[in-house]
């Protein structure tokens, strides 16, 4: 039986951009470039991996979220996944955690599942927590922020290093897993890769394929509200000094003025 | 006043920090009810009763530590049935997250994460963010259902506050999903005695610039000095020389020390992102154009080698 893998991806704004905030405060993604968010590479290599291993698998990557972000599909494809599902509506501009979870529970379902796999936070929001709602709307296990993933049969184990101690997890199929960049280096795609992505087919769905109503999602079905956005004032210029021998005895000055010694 | 669900976080009844400054903040928004689960779940009270819990709630049960988060979300929702309170704090590590993001979806509220200040509002709780890289603050509410927020440590200072903190059992039946993700061995951390990176008031870093394993411990020596935790940058950790768990950053944790003292760090915005809103940024680099310099409050352009070591014998002279 086929093994089928859904991994979640993020189009993110480039960090090293820089980032604002558009005049409703939400993101404003025309003035910086965006692509998939680092920590879903490493993602997409533990789907490519465990397929690798699986007799007969397939994976499907899919994101929400607006024409720009067929980029980090392409990304995924390139890399090696087989196919890919791009959730796209003009509703959707706004969505929150909690309805960003909805339109991925939604579409996860209707392409069809054993495993989804994410990464353990996008770079942007930071917040980490959409895994665990897609777990909780699917029903399903949750096996979240892994060093380590494997799948057996229909059992996935992993590790998950937390602060206070480092755990064997397991569940069954099916489940939600999220890995951290502990997990593996993600590869590079080849240019075998890139032309091959080119073919592999994307489909686009949008709200009424997945049965969500907009007021369901978008600044107005989203359960928070950002009320202001302030770019924080820039650090006044600290003082700098070359150490010609007495850097950390200055230093140590320093540091007793402030009295952290 | 409204009551305030607060999730306790502790370990075998010791509670942590980041706990004891959720309570001062929750003072502002209402009344704190602790919720304390799990193993030394009733001897966290004594604790939490002098920094302000009126109420805590407990209960232990093998399932807390035999499967992954979904009991604590059973438990968290029939605390939240039996007090209906006017929000629920949790404190924002990488579980306490994943538990309030549950519960959010269950009981159809909105979540905010990774608060760094909290007040009260005509309309509810105003949490305050550090976005982008910390170059933003955002002012956010949760405009529909019982506000559930997570409130990064070193968000407030703890204070002493005594309450009543009277004990009752949680009474709680798991959910047929409870046992879904098995935990099937635990190994615990070994303590490095210092203190926990994301707690700790002052955290001391490494980066490409410390070049080995063996010259850690000059940063650990420094951070000894102070009584800091040790901090890695993502360069240090990726080659092997400092464990993944102290990696500072995007992709590893976020701090906000009252000061952070970086050492060979370039200061990439990765770096940046999980470091920059410390209170006083200190930089020790031999490369002058080092994009950290740009952070800091006080900078030194040197080599490591010879200013950490002179700083870490300055500073055990003066505490003598």
């Amino acid at each position: 039986m086929s093994l089928r893998i859904v991994v979640t991806v993020k189009y993110v704004p480039d960090a090293t951009g820089d980032r604002h905030f558009a005049d409703d405060l939400t993101v404003d993604r025309d003035d910086v470039d965006g692509l998939l968010s680092e920590l879903d590479e490493y993602a997409v290599e533990q789907a490519l991996q465990i397929a690798e291993d699986a007799d007969d698998a397939e994976v499907t990557v899919l994101t929400v979220g607006p024409e720009d972000a067929k980029d980090a599909l392409r990304k995924a494809l390139s890399m090696g996944a087989d196919k890919a599902i791009h959730v796209e509506d003009d509703d959707l501009h706004g969505t929150d955690a909690i309805g960003t979870s909805l339109v991925l529970a939604k579409a996860i379902e209707k392409a069809g599942y054993d495993l989804v796999i994410s990464g353990m936070a996008s770079t942007d929001g930071t917040g980490g927590i959409v895994p665990a709602l897609v777990a909780e709307r699917l029903g399903v296990p949750q096996v979240t922020l892994l060093s380590e993933v494997s799948v057996e049969d229909s059992t996935v184990k992993g590790r998950r290093d937390g602060d206070a101690a480092s755990e064997q997890l397991e569940a069954s199929l099916p489940a939600v897993v999220s890995v951290t960049d502990q997990s593996g280096e993600a590869r590079y795609p080849s240019f075998k890769g890139i032309m091959a992505a080119k073919k592999k087919p994307v489909e686009s769905w949008d709200l009424s394929d997945l049965d969500i109503e907009a007021e369901e999602v978008g600044l107005e079905g989203a359960f928070t509200k950002v009320d202001e956005a302030n770019e924080r004032p820039a650090r006044t210029a600290g003082t700098i000094v070359k150490d010609e021998g007495e850097g950390g005895k200055q230093l140590a000055e320093f540091l007793a003025s402030q009295k952290f010694i | 006043m409204a009551e305030v669900l607060v999730y306790v976080d502790h370990v075998d009844g010791a509670v942590r920090k980041p706990t004891l400054e959720l309570l001062t903040l929750a003072r502002r928004v209402g009344e704190p009810v602790a919720v304390a689960l799990g193993n030394g779940a009733a001897d966290t009270a004594a604790t939490l009763a002098e920094h302000g819990a009126v109420k805590v709630l407990t209960h232990d049960a093998s399932e807390y530590a035999d499967y992954l988060v979904v009991p604590k979300v059973d438990a968290l929702q029939a605390a939240y049935e039996a007090v209906s309170p006017a929000a629920v704090l949790v404190p924002s590590s990488a579980e306490g997250k994943e538990i309030a993001a549950r519960l959010a979806l269950r009981i159809g509220s909105g979540i905010i994460t990774d608060a760094v200040d909290l007040e009260a509002g005509d309309e509810g709780p105003v949490a305050t963010q550090s976005v982008f890289a910390a170059s933003f603050t955002t002012k956010s509410r949760v405009i529909k259902g019982t506000p559930v927020i997570t409130v990064k440590p070193n968000s407030a200072a703890v204070e002493a506050a005594p309450a009543a903190g009277a004990v009752e059992a949680l009474s709680v039946s798991f959910s047929e999903k409870a046992t879904g993700t098995k935990v099937t061995a635990r190994t615990p951390r070994e303590s490095t005695g210092r203190p926990e990176l994301t707690e700790a008031a002052i955290v001391v870093s490494g980066g490409r610039g410390v070049n080995g394993a063996e010259n850690f411990s000059i940063i650990e020596a420094l951070a000894d000095s102070l009584g800091a935790a040790v901090g890695a940058s993502r360069a240090a950790v990726d080659a092997g020389w400092y464990p993944h768990t102290n990696q500072v950053g995007q992709t590893g944790k976020s701090v906000s020390p009252q000061l952070y003292i970086a050492n060979g760090i370039s200061g990439a915005i990765q770096h940046r992102a999980g470091m920059q809103t410390s209170k006083t940024i200190v930089a020790v680099n031999k490369d002058a154009e080092a994009p950290i310099f740009e952070l800091v409050d006080y900078g030194v352009v040197g080599d490591l080698f010879d200013v950490v070591p002179q700083l870490t014998e300055e500073i055990k002279s003066r505490k003598g």
